[in-house]
C-alpha cells in the first residue's frame, strides 16, 4: 500500500508539488497524466525516496520514504521496480549485467541462473539475444525496454513506470501495455504509470490521476476523465488525445 | 567600489561553501568506512579499481619519476657549487626524493589522472541518473562506487611511490654519472650512508593519505555534479584543483606530525 499525504516539493523558489494526497491500494494499476514539467517524474522519485519531500509524507508498506534510514529504504526498494524516463542504463555494463545487477548484488551469484532470468525478462519486453551488447549500441526504444527488464528482474511488488511507451513504435507500445496488464492480472503487481499516452491509460488503467499546477485535479476512471468538464482536463485531453484513443473512447 | 563592498560577502559565501563541502566530504568518508566489512564480498569491485588506479598509472609514474630524479640531481649540483663537495649529492637527492618529491609529485599526477577520472565517471553517472538507478535497485552508491575507489587509491598509492622513488633515484644517478662525473660508488655510498628508513616510511605514510584524499575528493565532487556535460566538465576540474591543493596542505600538516 502506497499512501501519500499533503506532499509538497519545491526547487528553490519554484513550487512543483503543492499538496498531493493519494492512496494506492495493492494490486491497483494507476496512471498519472499531466503536462510536461508538472512534476510527474518528481512525484515518482519522491515515492522511492530518491528525493525528499519539503512537507508531507509518503509511506510504502508503512515505511516513510522521506524519513527512513538508508537500510530501511533499501529494504523497501527491494520490492520496487523503477523505470526511469531516460532509461538510466549503466553504460559501463552490458545489457546482461544491467538487467541482473540487482539480483547479483542481493545474493544470486550463479551465472547460469542470472543468464536465464535476463533472457526471460528481456523476452518479456520483446528483446532477444542482445545480452552482450552495451547501452551505446542500442536505440532509444531498446534502452527503454532493457531498463524495463532491469526494473522487473527482481519480480517487484510495486512497479513505477516513468513514460514507458514514449518514443516506442505503436506495436512495441502495445506489447508493453499488454505486459503491464499481465503483470497486474497474474502477479497482483501494483503499477504506477506516468504517461502521455491516453491509449495506454484506457487500455490498462482503471484509475487515472491528472496532475496540474502541483495538485491532483482529477482522480477517477478513464471514462469519468473524458466526461470531466474541468477546463484544465479538457484542455489536456484536447492536446494529447490521439484519434485512435478518441475512437476507442467513443466506441 | 562595488567590488570592495561585494567582496566580503562573496568571501563569506565561499568560506561557508568550503566548510559545508569539507563537512560533506568527512561524512562521505565516514559512510564509506561503514561498508568496510562488506569489501571482502565486493573484492571484485576493489580489484578492478586497483588495476585502474594503480597498474594503469605506472607508465605515467615512470616518466614523472625519471624526470624528477634527473632534475633534482642537476639542481643539487647547482646548489652545492662552492658550498659542498659533490660526494654528498647522492644523499641529498635521495632524501629529497624519498621524503618530498616522490610522494608529492606522484600524488599530484595521480590527482590529475585518477581524481579527475573518478569525478568524471561518477559525475556522468550522477547527471544521467545512473546513481539514482543504483539506489532504486537498493544498491548503495557509497558501497558500490565510493568505497572501492577510495580504498584502491589508499592501497595503490604507496607502491606507486616506491616505484617512482626507485625510478627517480635511477634518473638522478644517470645525470650524476654521465654529466657530473660522480662514480656509481660515490653516489650510492652517499645514498647509503645517510639513508634513514624513517624518510621512506614517512614518505609512504604521506602517499597513503594523499591517495585517500584524492579519491575521496573525486568521489565527493562527482556525487555533487549537476547540469549535464558541462557540469561533469566542471566537476573534473574541481576535483583536480581541490585534490592537488589538499595534497600540498596535507603535506605540510603531515610534515609537522611525521618529521
Ligand atoms: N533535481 C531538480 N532540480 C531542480 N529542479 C528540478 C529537478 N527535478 C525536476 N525539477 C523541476 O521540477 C519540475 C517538474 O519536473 P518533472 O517532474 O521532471 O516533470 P514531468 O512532469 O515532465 O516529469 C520541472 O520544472 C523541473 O525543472
Ligand atoms: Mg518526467
Amino acid at each position: 500500500m502506497i499512501k501519500i499525504t499533503n506532499l509538497h516539493k519545491s526547487f528553490g523558489e519554484q513550487p512543483v508539488l503543492r499538496g498531493i494526497d493519494l492512496a494506492i491500494p495493492d494490486g491497483e494499476t494507476i496512471a498519472i497524466i499531466g503536462q510536461s514539467g508538472c512534476g510527474k517524474s518528481v512525484l515518482l522519485k519522491l515515492m522511492i525516496g530518491l528525493m525528499k519531500p519539503d512537507d508531507g509524507e509518503i509511506t510504502i508498506d508503512g515505511v516513510s520514504m522521506g524519513k527512513a534510514k538508508e537500510r530501511q529504504l533499501e529494504q523497501v526498494r527491494l520490492h520496487i521496480g523503477f523505470l526511469f524516463q531516460g532509461a538510466a542504463l549503466f553504460d559501463s555494463m552490458t545489457v546482461l549485467e544491467n538487467v541482473t545487477l540487482g539480483l547479483k548484488e542481493h545474493g544470486e551469484r550463479n551465472p547460469d541462473v542470472l543468464a536465464k532470468i535476463a533472457a526471460e525478462k528481456l523476452a518479456l519486453v520483446g528483446l532477444h539475444g542482445i545480452e552482450q551488447r552495451t547501452p551505446v549500441e542500442l536505440s532509444g526504444g531498446m534502452k527503454k525496454r532493457v531498463a524495463l527488464a532491469r526494473a522487473l528482474a527482481t519480480d517487484p511488488k510495486y512497479v513505477l513506470y516513468d513514460e514507458p511507451t514514449t518514443g516506442l513504435d505503436p506495436v512495441t507500445s502495445d506489447q508493453i501495455d499488454n505486459l503491464v496488464r499481465d503483470l497486474t492480472a497474474r502477479l497482483r503487481v501494483t503499477s504506477i504509470i506516468v504517461t502521455h499516452d491516453l491509449f495506454t491509460v484506457e487500455r490498462i488503467a482503471k484509475r487515472v490521476v491528472f496532475l496540474n499546477k502541483g495538485k491532483i485535479y482529477f482522480d477517477g476512471t478513464p471514462d469519468e476523465l473524458y466526461k470531466s468538464l474541468d477546463v484544465a482536463v479538457m484542455q489536456f485531453l484536447q492536446r494529447y488525445r490521439t484519434p485512435v484513443a478518441a475512437a476507442v473512447a467513443t466506441s | 567600489m562595488s567590488f570592495f563592498m561585494r567582496a566580503p560577502a562573496r568571501l563569506g559565501r565561499a568560506t561557508r561553501r568550503f566548510f559545508a563541502e569539507f563537512g560533506e566530504t568527512a561524512i562521505l568518508f565516514g559512510n564509506s568506512a561503514r561498508y568496510l566489512p562488506r569489501i571482502v564480498r565486493d573484492r571484485r569491485l576493489l580489484f578492478d579499481q586497483m588495476e585502474h588506479i594503480g597498474t594503469d598509472s605506472i607508465p605515467l609514474v615512470v616518466v614523472i619519476g625519471f624526470f624528477t630524479g634527473m632534475v633534482s640531481a642537476w639542481q643539487a649540483a647547482y646548489q652545492f657549487k662552492g658550498i659542498m663537495p659533490l660526494s654528498f649529492l647522492g644523499a641529498a637527492v635521495s632524501r629529497a626524493i624519498f621524503i618530498e618529491l616522490g610522494p608529492v609529485l606522484t600524488a599530484i599526477i595521480i590527482a590529475g589522472r585518477v581524481g579527475a577520472s573518478i569525478a568524471a565517471e561518477i559525475g556522468t553517472m550522477k547527471v544521467t541518473e545512473q546513481i539514482d538507478a543504483l539506489e532504486s535497485l537498493a544498491i548503495s552508491p557509497v558501497r558500490y562506487l565510493a568505497l572501492p575507489r577510495i580504498l584502491a587509491a589508499i592501497i595503490m598509492m604507496p607502491p606507486l611511490v616506491v616505484f617512482a622513488n626507485t625510478i627517480a633515484l635511477g634518473g638522478a644517478f644517470l645525470v650524476s654519472n654521465f654529466f657530473l662525473g660522480i662514480t656509481a660508488k660515490t653516489f650510492f655510498d652517499s645514498v647509503q650512508q645517510y639513508f634513514h628508513l624513517g624518510d621512506v616510511i614517512g614518505g609512504l605514510t604521506k602517499a597513503f593519505f594523499f591517495g585517500g584524499v584524492t579519491a575521496l575528493i573525486g568521489v565527493q565532487v562527482g556525487f555533487n555534479a549537476s547540469g549535464g556535460a558541462e557540469g561533469v566538465g566542471n566537476a573534473t576540474i574541481r576535483a583536480f584543483v581541490l585534490s592537488s591543493a589538499s595534497i600540498l596542505i596535507l603535506d605540510y600538516v603531515l610534515w609537522t606530525v611525521l618529521f
